[in-house]
């Protein structure tokens, strides 16, 4: 039967456009503009889901957001609030908490052994014994609540979005509307929020406010300094005013997190009406006075056929009037003024059939209404550093007292007609914008060339008129039991039951029943729990206080937190030639690099035998410029650089101030003033500030520029014997021979027609030379190099290869072999830390260290040559873990697998046999080797 | 997120910046003992309310500067170059 009603001057649904869509299977039609429970209310479906523990049925409550009867999955999405989703075509919604349906549902058996299901009745049930947990957890997560995730849900897209708006107003509703438009006038730019779907909030199902309302929706809309947002909601407010606003409904964007650096913040949310405590208070058909108000204007829906309302306030006596507008029959009128009250109400599964009141008198009706109070939502003010205060008079929290830059309005603030109202939310609005001016003044004015300028200058303060508290009788619960939590199913008998077992805190009787930790995270439940707690403990709800709202105030998804970021994806000048020749990618921090080209094992002997070249242009590089570069390389590396000669190249090692392994590379003294120098790939960033934190703070006197050049150059390093003879077709103006051009010196020239550097060095171990071109030119340079080496079997290597071949050679990789704690000696260094160096970082601890034994990193070759040990694989000394393999590799060079490790000092002399526990948990024998280099410890293939 | 006002680029969210700790004098590596150096390194005077801390403008001017900043309200009172640029500057 169809509880639609005619038009509606309010009403926000299009007659129009009818919108079909299914709920659990059955086809529905609504309106456009009508949210999921609007219009399967409108269709005469009462009961929209099963509840999270006792599965009870629940309806419409509050026909809003927080509606927690109306929670449902809707496609692939979970958790859906089916009061505030908006009906489109196609759209597939299916009930939650329920198998297999919603009228029939087995798990309904909680609701009759309910009174062993209690506060705690987990905790204490289930904790024994300890090895059964595994069972229960099983079993458990079937009762548990929620809708399905599917793992094929197709990937939605997430935004991100700044905004520096001087004013951020949270809450569109008449004062935040007159607020935003009084900061507007005043010269601010203001961004306008709102949860729901159009301004006006409680004013749209005020038929006698409409034209208010429409006068200002048009000045707002006449402002291009207002932006509005609306289905968005301000869900935290962090330091300095950084606010985070959800927007929803976007045009294919899921959600965008919307980050505001206000410099004003007006809070205007408005209240949230708060449910009455009775026995039957869930069942489908027991609604707030604001719920049907809203079903009525809004949607033009008729909630009920005969109603019983429950009235203490203007809004009860609102939604009378309305009722009787929609042709609803009031059965009976409970004034709580006058000292009426509602007992308890009954009914059946499709909701409820009768109330009784005072005087045990009982009531037949389809509707029970309650207008009992409200909750004053705090959250963002909470956020800011208030702490609400209880004012029994007008029985709900008021703010006490607000830090800089946050204002409050509306009826958060007090109560007044919509007259008093707007005065104060225009006051409040103008004085936001005088503030947030006054900021960004004094911001302009603090730059180091701006002239002396007053920020207050021409601003006017305005003080906002004080508000009434208009007194309101403190009603929470009637002198039966019923349900507080309705998301998390937690009734008052659970609260009076925590607090007989000790819990006399709000926050620990909260944890422990779990009241206002479900969905709506207080929003209808918090005033009630620490109104029953004070019942239970005989206090005030002053001495009780509140729980603390926390960020984020309304649910955030994990796509819109994740959502887009802004991290750079590098690739070198040669990336597309990796992709063409079928490069397996590794994501190396932001680069993405070539790992292998199809066979690092082949790749390896190509070089071995022959020559290969790898894309090594993620190096940090650094252009050092200055006559103090060699005080800054002494400083900065263990080892000594005062007498390094132009044309030479030197090997380094950083640690930090306390003696760790921060980064190591090559730096090459290009001319008398000008050094290169170059970082590992994940390090450049690290180092670059490194070496800035030195001058600017300790050395402001040295003179040294470092510029960064990391991606200004295209680098690849030709290895392998054949590496010169490569080189010698492509390099005119650089004698390439062994005397001109040794080992471990630099020399500029060109080649393939392009300026260049090169020095010879070898991570690999064999010869090889080490090209920086200038980046534009690097894929010119690095296809000459494959085009005119065709004949000698040059091939590509990637970042694997080149892992085995200085793996093979002992070469460490900082953050592989070393971690956080290993300080220089570990790394066996002693030959390069130079102690009689008058400073360099982390000196202290280093010459700390050489007088004390510690872990070392040494070779390691399984005796079973065949084994290769995981990285991360225990070292073991009888039962207990002393080291670790940090690297292992099978060498094809060598035939057998390598490692590097740490271990012990005892454990460290060559030759010395130690255990590895591999993940089978089998143990493998290993010998802990005399140099780290597997292969050519003389290094006699790398001077040729 | 709190604004650290960067004297070149102006007020900044701290995550554009890097906080490098509380700003100390580095003892003499040659002069100081284990115990001195482990102090440096390690202890922190944590103080709630007033303290002076170094943060470095990563994502904007690259420099290093100084705050002092109240560790109980995050008001920053003041932004200046690190102590040594000062004190080279007012050098004879």
């Amino acid at each position: 039967m169809s509880r639609r009603l005619p038009s509606q001057p309010g009403e926000v649904i299009d007659r129009e456009r009818s919108i079909e869509f299914t709920f659990d299977g059955r086809p529905h039609r609504g309106y456009a503009g009508d949210t999921i429970a609007s219009a399967l209310l409108a269709a005469g479906v009462t009961v929209l889901s099963r509840s999270f523990k006792y599965h009870r049925p629940r309806g419409v409550m509050t026909a809003g957001f927080l509606d927690p009867g109306a929670t449902v999955q809707v496609d692939d999405e979970p958790n859906v609030r089916g009061a505030h989703r908006r009906i489109e075509p196609g759209m597939v919604v299916r009930s939650q908490n329920r198998w297999p349906s919603l009228g029939f549902d087995v798990f309904a058996a909680n609701d009759l052994v309910g009174r062993f299901l209690t506060a705690g009745f987990y905790y204490k049930t289930f904790i024994r014994p300890q090895r059964l947990w595994p069972i229960y957890d099983s079993i458990l997560t079937r009762f548990a609540a929620g809708g399905e995730v599917s793992g094929d849900a197709p990937h939605a897209y997430y935004d991100k979005r700044y905004v520096h708006p001087d004013v951020v107003v949270a809450g569109g509703g008449l004062a935040g509307m007159t607020a935003a438009l009084a900061a507007g006038e005043a010269g601010a730019s203001v961004l306008l929020v709102e949860e729901e779907y159009e301004l006006g909030g409680m004013s749209r199902y005020d038929p006698a406010g409409l034209e208010r309302l429409s006068s200002l929706r048009k000045a707002i809309a006449d402002r291009p300094e207002i932006e509005v947002m609306t289905n968005s909601v301000v869900t935290a407010r962090y330091d300095d005013n950084w606010v985070a606003i959800l927007q929803r409904g976007l045009p294919d964007v899921h959600e965008r997190l919307v980050k505001a650096r206000a410099k004003s913040l007006v809070v205007a949310p408005g209240l949230i009406e708060r449910p009455f405590v009775f026995d039957g208070n869930d069942l489908p058909g027991v609604m707030l006075s604001t719920g049907v108000r809203r079903l009525i204007n809004l949607w033009a829906v008729r909630p009920g056929m005969r109603a019983v309302v429950m009235t203490a306030n203007d809004s009860g006596d609102a939604a009378i009037r309305d009722l009787e507008r929609a042709g609803v029959e009031i059965g009976h009128v409970v004034d709580a003024r006058q000292g009426g009250m509602l007992v308890r109400a009954g009914g059946r599964k499709s909701g409820v059939r009768w109330v009784e009141v005072d005087g045990g008198r009982r009531i037949r009706c389809d509707l029970v209404v309650t207008a009992v109070g409200w909750t004053a939502p705090t959250a963002l003010l909470n956020m800011a550093g208030d702490r609400p205060v209880y004012d029994p008079r007008a029985a709900r929290f008021f703010p006490s007292r607000l830090p800089d830059g946050v204002f409050a309005t509306g009826w958060i603030a007090g109560d007044g007609s919509d007259d008093e109202l707007a005065d104060h939310a225009a006051a409040v609005g103008h004085e936001a914008a005088r503030v947030a001016i006054q900021i960004g003044r004094s911001w302009q004015a603090a730059r180091p060339w701006a002239a002396p300028v007053d920020p207050a200058a021409g601003l006017e303060g305005r003080e906002p008129p004080v508000l009434d508290r208009h007194s309101h009788p403190e009603l929470y619960r009637s002198s039966t039991h019923g349900v507080i939590d309705f998301s998390e199913d937690v009734t008052s008998k659970d609260i009076l039951a925590a607090a007989a077992e000790g819990y006399d805190s709000i926050e620990l009787v909260k944890r422990f029943t779990t009241a206002t930790m479900g969905p709506n995270q207080g929003k209808l439940e918090t005033v009630n729990a620490v109104a029953m707690l004070a019942e239970a403990r005989a206090q005030t709800i002053a001495d009780v206080g509140t729980t603390v709202w926390r960020p984020p105030y309304a649910p955030i998804t994990l796509g819109a937190l994740g959502g887009r970021t802004w991290e750079p994806v590098r690739v070198s000048p040669m990336h597309s030639w990796h992709v063409a020749r079928g490069a397996v990618p590794l994501v190396a921090g932001q680069w993405i690099r070539p790992e292998h080209y199809g066979n690092p094992l082949r790749e390896v002997a190509t070089v071995r035998s022959g020559v290969g070249i790898i894309d090594v242009t993620p190096l940090g590089k650094l252009d050092l410029r200055g006559p103090d570069v060699p005080r800054l390389l002494n400083l900065v590396y263990v080892n000594k650089w005062s007498n390094l000669p132009v044309g030479g190249v030197r090997y380094g090692v950083m640690c930090a101030e306390d003696g760790v392994i921060l980064d190591d590379g090559v730096t090459g003294r290009l001319g008398q003033d000008h050094y290169l120098m170059t970082t590992t790939s994940s390090g450049a960033a690290t180092v670059w500030e490194w070496i800035e934190n030195w001058l600017q703070t300790e050395h402001p006197d040295w003179q040294v520029h470092v510029t960064p050049v990391t991606t200004g150059f295209a680098s690849m390093n030709v290895a392998g014997p054949r590496s010169r003879d490569l080189l010698q077709r492509l390099v005119s103006d650089i004698d390439l021979s062994p005397e001109s051009f040794p080992y471990m010196a630099v020399r500029q020239g060109s080649i393939a027609g392009v300026d260049c550097f090169m020095w010879r060095i070898g991570f690999t171990g064999e010869l090889s030379f080490e090209l920086h071109v200038p980046a534009g030119f690097g894929l010119h340079v690095w296809e000459a190099l494959f085009e005119s080496g065709a004949d000698l079997g040059v091939g590509p290597f990637g970042v694997e290869a080149q892992r085995i071949m200085r793996l093979e050679k002992g070469h460490f990789i900082v953050g592989q072999d070393t971690d956080g704690l290993m300080q220089g000696y570990s790394a066996g260094l002693e030959w390069m830390i130079k102690l009689d160096k008058p400073d360099f970082a982390g000196k202290p601890e280093l010459v700390w260290q050489s007088t004390t034994d510690s872990n070392r990193l040494v070779a390691i070759q399984p005796i079973d040559h065949l084994v290769v040990p995981p990285e991360a694989s225990q070292i073991m000394d009888g039962p207990h873990a002393v080291g670790r393999v940090t690297s292992s590799r099978f060498s094809p060079t060598l035939g057998r697998s390598i490692c590097l490790g740490v271990v012990p000092p005892h454990l460290s002399i060559p030759g010395t046999i130690i255990t590895i526990r591999l993940p089978n948990r089998t143990d493998a024998q290993a010998r802990i080797m005399e140099h780290h280099a597997h292969f050519d410890p003389e290094g006699s293939r790398l001077r040729v | 997120m709190i604004l650290v006002p960067c004297p070149w680029c102006g007020p900044r969210n701290s995550a554009d910046l890097r906080y490098v700790g509380e700003s100390r004098p580095r003892p003499d590596p040659t002069e100081s003992s284990t115990d001195e150096w482990r102090s440096y390194l390690y202890m922190r005077d944590n103080p709630a309310g007033l303290t002076t801390e170094t943060w470095y403008c990563r994502s904007g001017c690259r420099r290093y500067f100084v705050v002092e900043r109240d560790s109980v309200t995050n008001q920053i009172r003041a932004a200046r170059r690190p102590r040594l640029q000062l004190d080279l500057e007012t050098q004879p």
